[in-house]
């Protein structure tokens, strides 16, 4: 399932970040854990029940800003449907 | 001698108590008793040695670890270590007060099993009328924003009840489920007969299976364990041997996984003279199934070696005598014979029903 554009995606219960100290960064979830890249390393961050969709989107393009918006924001709602499918995610 | 793996799971068998009584249990047939259960500083020391060397998850089980006087400060001691912290229990004995300590102590997720989807089977299997507390635990848990994940053992004896079990799942919403047949070690191996399902009883469950996981798609991921002996390839047991995963027993051994005792001329290094670093590198248990080398063929020459690493050598022992021949499960295993003499065996009998009292044996609880 695709997110709407103001939904506001956070993670879901059981899911968190390992420590900043520990490298790589990965998403520690029941029984497996999910490698970040850079990349979706910001995505993640930054669902924290606050940012929408929209907001990530303007972020990520900032930091990012050779590519389109529009790619941006269709990359970004791809990769959230993907963590919500894998129960890596709410919104 | 190092090696190139690295541990990502730490399965910390806390003790062998339990007062469930499944008969299907993982647990060695020859328990561990209490009063030589590693002491609470002693798996601290462990947490830290296995965050430093790589691992990444810690798995709470037993028995039942909540047997654990000290389960709450052993939650707290693997949290701070910088591990997730799942707990593999029954539900018993837990209140609500207890559920909160272990949240509040840093418990990132919580694994309930049930053994079926009613009280009768329930008692027929575990010996204990558990069920009615788990549905309880099942609602405090719903208090807390940690993980849940509902297991089910299914096997000939509680099958029939997948779609009651289904209902539960469907009410109650979890975020994983794990259906997962009895793999045929320890008092499930000497249980066998009673518990293997039929080739029929196997499609219908799969393909009910199918069509929920498709319904609750993006609501609660789900996770089949096949009974492998219906398999066509063997499982990549344990990830391979020595490669991903550690199990210490509550005495302190340290094993490539659950089952490794049953191999005759292992020799097993315990946390209490060794740190964990030391042992995953230097234990020759651990480097004797490790990699490649030792394979025989077919395996040696097949491509699904990198994929299966030639299946359980658990079972391989069990059913073969050899612990380095290939996983008699394999269509491709010489030995494949053997399985579907058992197979074929069971399907002479008819299924049990849960009211009629099957002959078998419960799982004791240890001195």
């Amino acid at each position: 399932m695709k997110p709407e554009l103001d939904a506001t995606p956070r993670l879901a219960p059981g899911v968190r970040l390992n420590e900043s100290t520990q490298q790589p960064r990965m998403l520690l979830m029941p029984e497996r854990v999910l490698r970040l890249n850079r990349s979706s390393l910001e995505i993640v961050l930054r669902c924290d029940g606050k940012n929408t969709v929209r907001q990530i989107a303007d972020d990520l393009h900032r930091l990012y800003s050779t590519a389109e918006l529009q790619r941006i924001t269709d990359d970004i709602v791809e990769y959230l449907a993907l963590l919500h499918t894998q129960r890596a995610i709410d919104f | 001698m190092s090696t190139n793996f690295t541990p990502l799971a730490l399965v910390a068998e806390l003790t062998h108590r339990c007062p469930l009584h499944c008969v299907y249990c993982s647990n060695p047939l020859e328990l561990a008793k209490r009063d030589a259960e590693l002491p609470t500083q002693t798996w601290a020391r462990v947490f830290r040695e296995a965050a430093a060397l790589g691992v990444l998850q810690v798995d709470f089980t037993g028995g039942e670890p909540l047997a654990r006087t000290d389960i709450v400060e052993l939650v707290r001691a693997a949290r701070l270590a910088g591990l997730y912290v799942s707990l593999i229990s029954s539900g018993l004995p837990l209140d609500e007060r207890k559920l909160a300590a272990l949240v509040d102590a840093g418990l990132d997720h919580f694994q309930l099993s049930f053994q079926g989807a009613t009280e009768a089977t329930g008692r027929a299997i575990s010996d204990t009328n558990s069920y009615p507390h788990k549905l309880l635990v099942l609602s405090w848990l719903k208090q807390h924003r940690i993980g849940v994940t509902l297991n089910f053992v299914i096997h000939r004896q509680n099958i029939h009840e997948l779609d009651a079990m289904l209902a539960l799942v469907e009410q109650h919403r979890p975020g994983c489920v794990e259906f997962a047949s009895v793999q045929y070690y320890g008092w499930a191996l000497a249980n066998r007969a009673a518990l293997l399902p039929t080739r029929e009883q196997l499609d219908h469950c799969v393909s009910t299976i199918h069509r929920a996981e498709e319904r609750l798609k993006g609501t609660t991921r789900f996770v089949f364990v096949v009974p492998d002996y219906y398999a066509k390839y063997p499982k990549p047991c344990v990830g391979g041997w020595g490669r991903k995963l550690m199990l210490i027993d509550p005495n302190g051994t340290a094993l490539p996984c659950h089952a490794a005792n049953v191999i005759p001329g292992l020799q097993f290094e315990n946390v209490k003279e060794k740190c964990l670093l030391d042992i995953w590198q230097t234990s020759s248990a651990f480097r004797k199934f490790r990699g490649e080398d030792w394979m025989q063929e077919p395996c040696k020459s097949c491509d699904r070696r990198h994929q299966d690493f030639a299946g359980c050598r658990c079972q391989a022992f069990l059913l073969t005598g050899d612990p380095a021949a290939i996983d008699p499960v394999c269509s491709l295993a010489p030995t494949r014979s053997r399985v579907d003499a058992i197979l074929a065996d069971i399907h002479l009998r008819v299924p049990a029903c849960p009211e009629e009292k099957t002959e078998w044996v419960y799982r004791p609880n240890p001195g």
